[in-house]
């Protein structure tokens, strides 16, 4: 038994479905903008108690799983297509170039580009596998905040580029 | 044939709505309806498939005490229950169909990988993908 870990409060399984509606319309269209007002709506809770209940729900603030969400659409579009880095950036979201490649750096580890060709060169054998449940295992797992990641690396790293992630 | 998987079930929050919803909105047929006290073992069919029943169940006693119920139900309306995959001919159609009786998808037909999907949730939360067969 983990004594650390928080023990999950009980949640309505009313409001919890509706949170899932709110979970669902992020992945529906992660591109889109999703401020807070726009999410509690969609589930019917008031602003204020919207982020607190995701996140005792889903182990996940709203806004870090929007990214997520977002990495995981731009990792396939960047595997699966040859549109410009560009053009992926802005199909996932992102405003701003620069954004995007540090995010998504952050997050996976890799520059976009980089992340192209090794996954490319990769063989896969998920064609069998219904789509949405291959993406939802590749979904990059991010359990801090991308800005606590990049303290972290900075702190641990500082040699040489064979480093590898701990989970 | 006589081998196979004869009842797979998923878990409700409300028995009477999942069988509105899944012969009212799905087209399945009722299976098997028996009710004894509390417990209702409640199964709908495929109307294309005889030998397979899917189970609608709610977690309740005596199969699992309170607090596992609750967690179970919790579960469920977190859409965390595992997949489920509903094959059609014609995955737009059946989307038009679908959504015209209120079903809530959470993805609009796709095509790719030479094919047709989209998804959809029960009310309870369990997701299904719908798939078009190839």
């Amino acid at each position: 038994m983990d004594r650390n870990k928080p023990e999950r409060p009980s949640q309505d399984p009313a409001l919890l479905r509706r949170l899932l509606r709110a979970k669902d319309r992020m992945d529906q269209a992660s591109e889109e903008e999703w401020p807070v007002e726009r999410l509690a709506s969609v589930s019917g809770v008031s602003e204020a108690h919207f982020a607190r209940s995701f996140k005792d729900a889903f182990g996940i603030p709203p806004h870090r799983y929007l990214l997520t969400r977002r990495i995981e659409k731009a990792t396939a579009l960047l595997r699966d297509t040859d549109l410009p880095i560009t053009q992926v950036a802005f199909m996932t979201g992102w405003s701003s170039l620069g954004t995007f490649g540090r995010i998504f750096r952050d997050i996976t580890g890799k520059a976009p580009g980089e992340f192209r060709t090794n996954d490319q060169a990769a063989a896969h054998e998920l064609e069998l596998v219904p789509h949405c449940f291959v993406s939802a295992a590749r979904r990059p797992d991010l359990k801090i905040a991308v800005s606590e990641k990049r303290r972290r690396d900075s702190a641990d790293n500082g040699d040489g580029p064979n480093q590898t992630e701990v989970p | 044939m006589t081998e196979g998987v004869g009842v797979a079930g998923v878990y409700v929050r409300d028995q009477d709505e999942a069988l509105e919803f899944y012969v009212g909105k799905l087209g399945f047929k009722l299976h098997t309806d028996a009710r004894n006290g509390d417990y209702r073992w409640l199964t709908v069919q495929h109307p294309n498939q005889e030998s397979f029943q899917l189970g609608l169940f709610r977690p309740q006693a005596p199969l699992v005490d309170e607090s596992t119920a609750q967690g179970l139900n919790e579960a469920v309306a977190k859409g965390a229950m595992p997949p489920l995959v509903l094959v059609v001919d014609d995955c737009k159609a059946a989307y038009q169909q679908m959504t015209g009786r209120g079903v809530e998808f959470t993805q609009e037909p796709i095509e790719r990988f030479g094919s047709v999907d989209a998804s959809f949730r029960d009310p309870s939360g369990n997701g299904w993908k719908m798939i078009q067969a190839r």
